[in-house]
């Protein structure tokens, strides 16, 4: 056990809280209430500090980095390669996301290629994981009001995407699939069948859920109308994703700037103008559906041929190829040694994640590791519209709320 | 088990307290409801329907820590973290047990930094150490019947 110093909890005075709270709450006229960090429906380790007038909200003031990994830093300190294994425990519903920005953000600052197959490949798995992402969100969000059933739905699916993960890359989460230039290796051969199974079945599913919600009048009194963001807030404060799209902005980077091939699907971009709830709930619905289109337009097209670069600068030499060729030894020896060294140089690259725009940049000094990393996380800049969206709603609501923002703690902490 | 062998069925069972007691624990053991980080997706996971932890005795999460007799610290812990979670274990009301899920619980993981305490054991006494990142559903419920192995060698004279 370490020293008594370090575990005991400074308490907060008055004074250092004032600037964030009303007149009345120093007057005493209104309640200073804790919530978290740790609480079944703040989703992970988020505070709050609420100023309660009766059981009306008044304050809502956030107080992250209870989850505070140091992942940036960390990162620095690691080559090229080994700093991708960070990547997948940032946003941990988006693992494969966010492989895809680091690694996209490694190709463009060395012009790396990425073959065709591998593309196909990524989209496919991004996208099933965006609907496992949203799969989680739909399962929590329901158990927020209560609805456990629709949780228990939700993960038998869930169960279903990561099983496919893990037969690709033989982890169910932190998969590091994606590399520099490519993926780790191809999928195996039962891939497109238990891909196909999956496509099958899912259409049949989202019904189940939206059956169970969509019209359930519990389920309206408690969503309509709640957390209304106008759409020029939302700009204002840098809102993506659903809960940009629910507000009547079409704005989805997998349209506005197509990477990995996303400009050879056909899919849509579903929006609703209400801004409320309810309107966030059907946005992220019907994106499972269109994933799901995605994915099966992919599978449809993926091409044969490899899924790594030839670029042995920056991609090991295959197994095969270090027996007979003394190039692909020292290629080999280098690469695990050292790392590649890309130019000097910075990047900014942003994909679409499940929550919105995640962002990664990228400096380089020309060394094997980079010389700084700074992400972009949608939830963090999300997260700011809560106090906007949660004044004058009740103690209840907030629960709801903190569902509806779709926060994912390592990803606002990082 | 005891003496309704011999005399034929009274309606009674006879049982030392020492085992009864320790079955109870392990057949109603509440876990508090405690996600940190990744791992926490899991743990869901676990409770879900593929899992279904209730199997275990242990369908109730409890969200306060005073109703809870066991903590699954399931994630990483970090320096602001810390603090709390130490507050929350003296909360529960003994007896109680805890679980290290995943790497960065047990041992600071990938993570070897500033901000991530190296292993929860410097806050928290430990009871089961899970490995993986994350573990697997079945690493964890592997890791709650050690516990309950565990649980059940407890003696009378060792409760204080
Ligand atoms: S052990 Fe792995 S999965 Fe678990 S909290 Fe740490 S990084 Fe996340």
């Amino acid at each position: 056990m370490t020293t008594e110093t370090e575990i005991t909890l400074t308490p907060v005075s008055l004074d250092e809280i004032k600037h964030l709270i009303s007149e009345r709450a120093i007057q005493g006229e209104t309640v200073l209430l804790n919530m978290g960090p740790q609480h079944p429906s703040t989703h992970g380790v988020l505070r709050l500090l609420l100023e309660l007038d009766g059981e009306e909200v008044v304050n809502c003031i956030p107080d992250v980095g209870f989850l505070h990994t140091g992942i940036e830093k960390n990162m620095e300190a690691k080559t090229y390669e080994k700093a991708a294994v960070m990547t997948d425990r940032l946003d941990y519903l988006n693992n494969l996301g966010n492989n895809l920005a680091y690694c996209m953000a490694i190709e463009k600052l060395a012009d790396l290629d990425v073959p065709p197959r591998a593309q196909a490949i990524r989209v496919i798995l991004t996208e099933l994981q965006r609907i496992s992402s949203h799969l989680v969100w739909l399962g929590t969000h329901a158990l927020d009001m209560a609805a456990m059933s629709v949780f228990l739905y939700c993960f038998r699916e869930r169960e279903i995407i990561l099983d496919i993960f893990e037969m690709c890359s033989g982890q169910r989460m932190m998969t590091t699939f994606f590399r520099p230039g490519g993926l780790w290796r191809d999928v195996p051969a039962d891939f497109e069948a238990a891909v196909r199974k999956f496509i099958k079945l899912f259409p049949e599913r989202v019904n189940e859920y939206e059956r169970l919600l969509t019209k359930n009048p519990l389920f309206l009194r408690r969503t309509k109308g709640i957390g209304v963001l106008k759409p020029e807030t939302a700009l204002q404060y840098g809102v993506t994703g659903p809960m940009l799209r629910a507000s009547g902005i079409a704005h989805d980077l997998r349209k506005a700037q197509p990477y990995s091939g996303y400009d050879q699907y056909d899919f849509d971009i579903p929006t609703f103008t209400d801004g409320d709830t309810y309107a966030r709930y059907l946005v992220r619905v019907e994106e499972m559906r269109q994933s799901l289109r995605i994915v099966e337009q992919a599978l449809n097209k993926l091409p044969l041929g490899p899924v790594r670069s030839n670029n042995r600068k920056y991609v090991p030499p295959p197994r095969s190829e270090i027996g007979v060729s003394m190039e692909a030894l020292i290629h080999h020896f280098k690469l695990w040694t050292e790392g590649f060294t890309p130019p000097k140089g910075s990047v900014y690259v942003g994909v679409e994640s499940p929550r919105g725009e995640l962002g990664v940049y990228l400096e380089s000094d020309g060394g094997p590791k980079p010389y700084r990393v700074h992400w972009r996380t949608p939830s963090f800049t999300n997260m700011q519209i809560l106090p906007i969206i949660a004044k004058g709603h009740l103690v209840a609501d907030l629960v709801v709320l903190i569902g509806t923002v779709d926060i994912v703690l390592g990803d606002v902490d990082r | 088990m005891g003496v309704e062998q011999k005399l034929g069925n009274m309606g009674v069972v006879t049982v030392k307290l020492e085992e009864l007691v320790n079955w109870s624990r392990t057949n109603a053991m509440w876990p508090m409801l405690f996600g940190l980080a990744c791992c926490a997706i899991e743990m869901m996971a676990t409770q879900a329907s593929n899992y279904d932890l209730s199997r275990f005795g242990m369908e109730l999460m409890r969200a306060s820590p005073r109703q809870s007799d066991l903590m699954i610290v399931a994630g990483r812990v970090t320096r602001k973290m810390a603090p709390v979670l130490r507050r929350l274990y003296d909360q529960m009301p003994d007896p109680k047990w805890v679980i290290s899920m995943g790497d960065c619980a047990s041992c600071g993981g990938v993570f070897n930094n500033y901000a991530i305490v190296q292993g929860v054991d410097e806050v928290v006494p430990v009871d089961v150490y899970v490995a993986g990142c994350p573990p697997r559903p079945e690493a964890l419920i592997h890791g709650i019947v050690t516990l309950y192995e565990k649980v059940k060698g407890e003696r009378i004279k060792d409760w204080a």
